[in-house]
């Protein structure tokens, strides 16, 4: 069962790759994308390796880590429901973004700096409202903090894009939902250099996760630091949110969608469960972007309207199924 | 001693009194104190300020002869076993893997569990009588079981004193009696236990040392037999209270209907 299980989700992952690789405007064979991998000189070596190889690896990187942020907010805050966007950090991002767009900023970078100062700033005041309330970090405050700080972002935003000319606002909503269409090396290296220590230490704490979603005194008496663990998980999230914002604009439902699926085959024990969710997010986010810009050719709808599209009639499912 | 409080004043943020003040105790091992006392009257506040997660703010508390604000939590939890009151589970664990949590404090972070882990919760789970129930999801469970379930986990921490919120609330009398009975057998077989319980009876009947609490005070300290004096017992839970012997000579508090008589 192990086993089966293992080779299933590995055939998920490299079928996604493979599938990542060949499809797009120019749709590619099998034996095109092999070549285009191997052959700096073969016809089709320019779509591979440069534009579809770092977009597969990018959307992989954030949506594994997106589903793994899913899966350490839903223990820390003991919430299946919890995800990273409910902290307050796309409308921050999302506020970031359109005030570099609307002020016509010039740089390439000018968007994604601006979107993850943006998430920064969001996560500084959620987290500084949630401990207005009391010297510790309540998480049924951080999440209301998270929803409050949320909304006044989107009505600066809201006010922004209506006061900003028509073609700004387009590309400003465009950005908002999300895709890989800007992904170079450059950008798949930036990402990384922001998400490797993050999940690395998100991992080191699976235990202490597994502990914190007994609660808080329960976790404390079997030996964990419960303040510094949350305090620390709510960081390293916040960066990786951040971060992936910045890369690719806002991807909703890939942190709530995928820990919740993979709760309902694997034991949920984080030691075992975050690697899982990693790679099955990744893939997740890999086919999403396939059938974003498969799905009207030559066009490119935004990801994450298929990650939306997608999610949600399977969540509902998985909540039918959670309760039946 | 395992466990030495004295004089220890607990006050909670935004209250004037006191939830504990000037409290002392201690436990042995082989030693079984019962915590009883009206509701509001610091039996958890006690519990919570020995585990460490209420601090002092006067006295100390010692654990195993160091003071608790310096341990590590992780190795702590290796001396130190509490069962709090309530538990909710959000995302159920077997009854194996939950016990299991009781050995991460000796696990590192990335080393899987040893056999000398596996053996410790397989032992919890024999003397909590749960084996039968090892790969059930604890969502699944009694209350009679789930308390068992949550002593093994804490059995399976190995420690040297056990503390239980209230373990027998919401549990029926074959299962009160159950409960009551394993925590003597694990405290006659070398544990320190301290227990916190409404139940005055099976406390006298079970425990070798009691403590009165009232108001956050230690009003009364000493065997079953010196603390559950009907005067006291009438001042503290303001009703009339008879109090008559059990044939094991263990005293036996019988609450009394408005106008029965004492005598």
């Amino acid at each position: 069962m192990r086993a089966r299980g293992a080779a299933l989700l590995a055939a998920a992952i490299l079928g996604s790759l493979a599938l990542g690789l060949a499809a797009g405007a120019v749709p590619l064979s099998v034996a095109e994308v092999w070549q285009g991998l191997w052959h700096a000189d073969a016809p089709s070596s320019v779509i591979v390796r440069e534009l579809r190889a770092p977009r597969v690896l990018l959307a992989f990187l954030v949506g594994g880590s997106l589903a793994v942020c899913g899966a350490a907010l839903q223990a820390m805050i003991r919430n299946p429901l919890a995800e990273p966007y409910l902290l307050g950090l796309s409308g921050g991002a999302g506020l970031g973004a359109v005030t570099a767009i609307a002020s016509r900023a010039a740089s390439p970078w000018a968007v994604p700096i601006a979107a993850f100062v943006g998430a920064l700033a969001a996560v500084g005041l959620v987290y500084r409202l949630s401990l207005a309330a009391g010297r510790r970090l309540d998480p049924r405050v951080l999440l209301l903090s998270g929803v409050v700080v949320g909304s006044f972002a989107g009505a600066l935003m809201s006010a922004i894009m209506v006061l900003s000319d028509a073609a700004g606002v387009r590309n400003a909503f465009l950005w908002l939902l999300g895709g890989f269409g800007a992904a170079s090396w450059q950008s798949l290296a930036v990402f990384s250099a922001y998400a490797i220590a993050p999940l690395a230490w998100l991992g080191y704490q699976a235990r202490a996760l597994d502990l914190i979603a007994l609660g808080d005194e329960p976790a404390h008496h079997l030996g964990a630091e419960v303040e510094r663990t949350r305090r620390l998980v709510y960081l390293c999230t916040a960066l990786l949110t951040a971060a992936s914002v910045a890369a690719c604009g806002i991807i909703g439902f890939v942190g709530l969608v995928v820990p919740h699926a993979v709760r309902t085959v694997s034991r949920p024990l984080h030691r075992s469960l975050l690697p899982l969710v990693f790679l099955s997010g990744g893939a997740f986010l890999v086919l999403s972007d396939v059938v974003s810009r498969t799905v009207v050719r030559p066009l490119e709808l935004p990801v994450g309207v298929i990650t939306a599209l997608v999610g949600v009639p399977l969540f509902a499912l998985l909540l039918r199924r959670t309760l039946a | 001693m395992i466990l030495e409080a004295s004089g220890v004043t607990v006050r909670y943020a935004g209250t004037a009194a006191a939830a504990l003040l000037e409290a002392s105790c201690s436990v042995d091992a082989t030693r079984l104190v019962a915590v009883v006392g009206p509701n509001g009257s610091g039996k958890t506040t006690l519990v919570r300020a020995v585990s460490g997660l209420s601090p002092v703010a006067a006295g100390e508390i010692r654990i195993d002869g160091r003071p608790v604000s310096r341990w590590p939590r992780g190795e702590l939890a290796q001396v130190l076993a509490v069962v709090s009151q309530r538990e909710e589970s959000v995302f159920p664990l077997s009854v194996e893997e939950t016990v299991m949590l009781g050995r991460y404090a000796r696990i590192g972070p990335f080393a899987a569990p040893s056999e000398r882990d596996r053996d410790a919760v397989r032992q919890a789970l024999d003397r909590c009588d749960v084996a039968d129930l090892a790969h059930r999801p604890v969502d699944a469970l009694s209350g009679g079981e789930w308390q068992r379930v949550r002593i093994a986990r804490a059995l399976a921490q190995e420690p040297r004193l056990l503390v239980l919120d209230e373990p027998t609330a919401s549990l029926d009398v074959r299962h009160e009696m159950e409960l009551f009975e394993l925590v003597r057998k694990l405290v006659d077989g070398g544990l320190a236990g301290l227990v916190i319980t409404h139940h005055l009876n099976l406390a006298a009947r079970y425990a070798d040392r009691m403590l009165l609490l009232n108001g956050g005070r230690v009003v009364a300290e000493g065997t079953p037999a010196e603390v559950l004096r009907k005067d006291v017992l009438r001042r503290v839970f303001e009703w009339p209270i008879a109090v008559t012997t059990w044939c094991d000579g263990s005293p036996q508090v019988v609450p009394l209907r408005p106008g029965e008589l004492e005598e």
